[in-house]
């Protein structure tokens, strides 16, 4: 039924595509991506100064507003055969597309289409989380950040500090310090499902200790969670001990005010948040609060690794045809030039994903002028710790939204409830999982690329 | 003989309904069955295949104590919206029809809640609701710490009962309204003239003669607040603090949509549907003879 459904609906496509206008000589393809508000007017920038910049093709980019909402499009219109040529697809959803084979690897793509891409140009942070365990590239990061702490600089400077904690014992110390100073929310989080991944995802990379076996589940679909072993669990109680003295306070949406606004406005001195904020904080501070950022604190005695890269990568999907490819091929050779880097990391918070576009942003004094000055850090916090090392380099986990979901309960029923942190954490990697084995299963007979 | 326009076989009438039985079909039936199909499979979700897993999915989903949670949860805020919307409209209404001041505003606005969508409704609730910005922050200001559902899961399960229930108010002001208006006025007169004053005349006339009307709604209510409520759920809690407001159909909607697990929300919606219709089939049954049709 489903296939008879399908050609149905190719025959269609086809259709529509005969009685459409007669063939323009332009090559028109689609590019579907999930940001909305100002990034997304920023995505339809870059696009327009591709169609501008050549004749030959034309990319039309549609946000589809959110990445959830994303992926279920593309999925929902692949299966019916109306796929668009690029798709992004966010970090949690990378490992799903990997197994489906629905893809045109962006390697073989570039080879196919005549480019030579250097891959070994991008970040090993960024590059690894999306590459294959083999470490070939089957997609192409695209709006790429990772989690820095912001403080603010003249609370700081009222208990007599210059400059950020390096330490979580330092900013142990500095919470009591603020809070002593009068300050009513020395530092702001959130254990919603969205807002875990620097609390926990990140605090594990930086601390080099894997999130789940098998290399963060790199290596295997038969990858169990570990989190609820390590130096996570301190970091949690000693979390939920700010928490009770009042010296960390959750913000969120449905308390009245984000921490990130919470931070804009003065009211809360410390947050921990994607350097995608930068650009939006800097916009929406208020008069006169003076802050900057820094990389995320790590306990003493620990040996810094590089923090993983969040965002997503923008994908080639099956069953278009060769002139559409080579639209693609050209429109992802042309977001990889520098200037494109330093437009899009202007515009953005987002860092350029490539050393040479780094370079170039170095080179034109990007980093020193003062609404940008702060987001080397995100740079030097993704490159810490060298590509070879034995740390996970991302995460490859099933149902890894449904698993942030997990994490984010259990850490709710900590602070909400007052459950005890380790059976609730354990609780949580249990929970999680059942979902990693049922993920397993869905994908029997598969292997990980 | 009188002459009749009649059709010589059904094949006519058959054509007639053919394209309402295809919308039918392709809208209804066919996605109900891919469900019923999945329900027992594990679907990936690009549509790479799936393997035959039996009943593993509801066996999975009745041996998490956290799901009949979730069952349990979805009861009370089905029964407490459905509470709160009724009586309220039923109030709103036998006012209007006593056509207070303003009544004739009253019927045209007290629709539009229905029509708002969900998400924007969450939204501007969650703004109302939130315990440090929004109106309510003023109950905060007086006795600190009584109001947050940010935080407390029975806050949260109020706050979230409350904005459905203003939803449904509207909807079902307007059939309760209707239902009034259609009572013969002789009775309420007669009964007027024999000395029973506004009350009693509704308790023993007005509200024996809306029982179907009451049966219905209250059998649309329960049923909307089984599947009605995803929209609300994921703008103003997300389903927290804590699980507190993680109703059946949430997890549905995020198990399947975010989460991409087709085949376990496919069996949670089967589940969901039997249950449903199990508790429409005992309203039916023991309530229903309590309905008087004329």
């Amino acid at each position: 039924m489903n296939a008879k459904l399908s050609s149905a609906f190719g025959t269609f496509a086809v259709a529509a595509l005969l009685a459409g206008p007669a063939a323009a000589d332009k090559t028109k393809i689609d590019f579907w991506f999930g940001n909305s508000g100002d990034i997304a007017k920023r995505v339809q920038e870059q696009c327009d100064r591709f169609n501008a910049s050549q004749t030959d093709y034309e990319v039309v980019c549609t946000s589809q507003g959110t990445y959830d909402a994303s992926l279920q499009n593309t999925i929902a219109a692949f299966r019916a055969g109306q796929q668009p040529t690029i798709a992004q697809v966010s970090d949690a959803g990378t490992l799903d597309i990997m197994l489906s084979g629905a893809y045109y690897p962006a390697n073989k793509l570039m080879t196919d289409m005549g480019y030579t891409v250097d891959w070994t140009d991008y970040f090993p942070g960024i590059a690894n989380y999306y590459a294959t365990s083999k470490g070939e590239m089957y997609s192409f990061p695209f709006n790429s950040s990772t989690a820095l702490l912001y403080w603010n600089k003249d609370a700081f400077a009222k208990i007599g500090k210059d400059h950020a904690p390096k330490t979580w014992e330092e900013a142990a110390a500095d919470f009591k310090a603020l809070k002593a100073a009068g300050y009513a929310c020395p530092l702001a989080f959130n254990i919603s499902r969205d807002e875990v991944w620097q609390l926990g995802e990140q605090f594990m990379a930086v601390h080099g200790e894997p999130m789940a076996t098998k290399r963060n589940g790199f290596e295997g679909l038969d990858a169990e969670l570990t989190f609820n072993k390590g130096k996570w669990v301190q970091f949690v109680k000693d979390l939920k001990g700010w928490y009770d003295n009042g010296e960390a306070v959750i913000k969120s949406k449905e308390t009245g005010q984000t921490f990130i606004e919470a931070f804009a406005n003065g009211d809360c001195q410390v947050i921990l948040t994607s350097v995608g904020d930068h650009g939006n904080i800097g916009r929406t501070a208020k008069e006169g609060v003076n802050w900057d950022v820094a990389m995320l604190p790590v306990y003493e005695g620990t040996d810094r690794k590089s923090s993983f890269v969040g965002g997503a990568s923008l994908w080639v999907l099956n069953g278009k045809s060769e002139p559409e490819y080579k639209a693609a091929a050209a429109f992802f050779d042309f977001i990889a030039k520098p200037e494109e880097a330093l437009t899009w990391s202007t515009v953005t918070g987002y860092i350029p994903v490539r050393n040479s576009g780094f370079k170039y942003l170095n080179e034109q004094g990007f980093y020193d002028k003062a609404p940008y000055k702060g987001r080397e850090h995100a740079i030097a916090s993704l490159t810490a710790s060298s590509a070879e090392d034995p740390a996970p380099q991302g995460i490859r986990l099933g149902g890894l939204l449904q698993i942030r979901q997990e994490i984010s309960n259990g850490l709710q029923s900590i602070f909400v409830n007052n459950e005890d942190v380790q059976t609730a954490l354990d609780q949580s990697a249990e929970r999680g999982n059942q979902i990693l084995r049922r993920f397993e299963q869905t994908y029997q007979g598969k292997t990980l690329p | 003989m009188e002459k009749r326009a009649t059709f010589s076989s059904t094949t006519i009438g058959l054509l007639f309904v053919l394209p309402m039985l295809v919308l039918m079909f392709v809208f209804f039936y066919w996605p109900s069955g891919q469900a019923l199909y999945w329900a027992f499979t594990l679907e990936q979700p690009w549509g790479g295949g799936n393997t035959w897993v039996g009943l593993q999915n509801f066996r999975q989903l009745l041996a998490d104590p956290y799901y009949w949670g979730a069952i349990g949860r979805s009861l009370v805020f089905g029964l407490g919206s459905t509470t709160i919307a009724m009586g309220l409209a039923l109030v709103l209404a036998l006012f209007t029809d006593r056509e207070l001041r303003g009544h004739k505003a009253y019927r045209s606005v007290f629709i539009w809640p229905y029509a708002i969508a969900a998400p924007a409704l969450g939204l501007a609730f969650r703004f109302i609701l939130a315990p440090e910005a929004g109106f309510l922050s003023l109950i905060n200001q007086v006795w600190p710490g009584l109001w947050n559902p940010a935080l407390d899961g029975k806050d949260a399960m109020i706050a979230v009962i409350v904005a459905f229930s203003w939803k449904y108010i509207g909807y079902n002001f307007i059939f309760f309204l209707s239902a009034l208006q259609s009572i013969p006025r002789s009775l309420t007169e007669a009964a007027a003239m024999d000395g029973s004053g506004p009350l009693r005349r509704m308790w023993d006339i007005q509200l024996p003669l809306l029982t179907p009307t009451l049966f219905f709604l209250l059998v649309i209510n329960i049923t909307e607040s089984f599947q009605d409520s995803f929209g609300i759920i994921d703008i103003m809690t997300q389903g927290g603090p804590a699980r507190a407001t993680e109703l059946m159909v949430y997890k549905i909607y995020f198990d399947g949509f975010k989460g991409l697990d087709y085949s376990g929300a496919a069996a949670q919606s089967i589940i969901l549907m039997l249950l449903v219709i199990l508790l429409t089939i005992v309203q039916f049954r023991f309530i229903e003879r309590r309905v008087h049709y004329k």
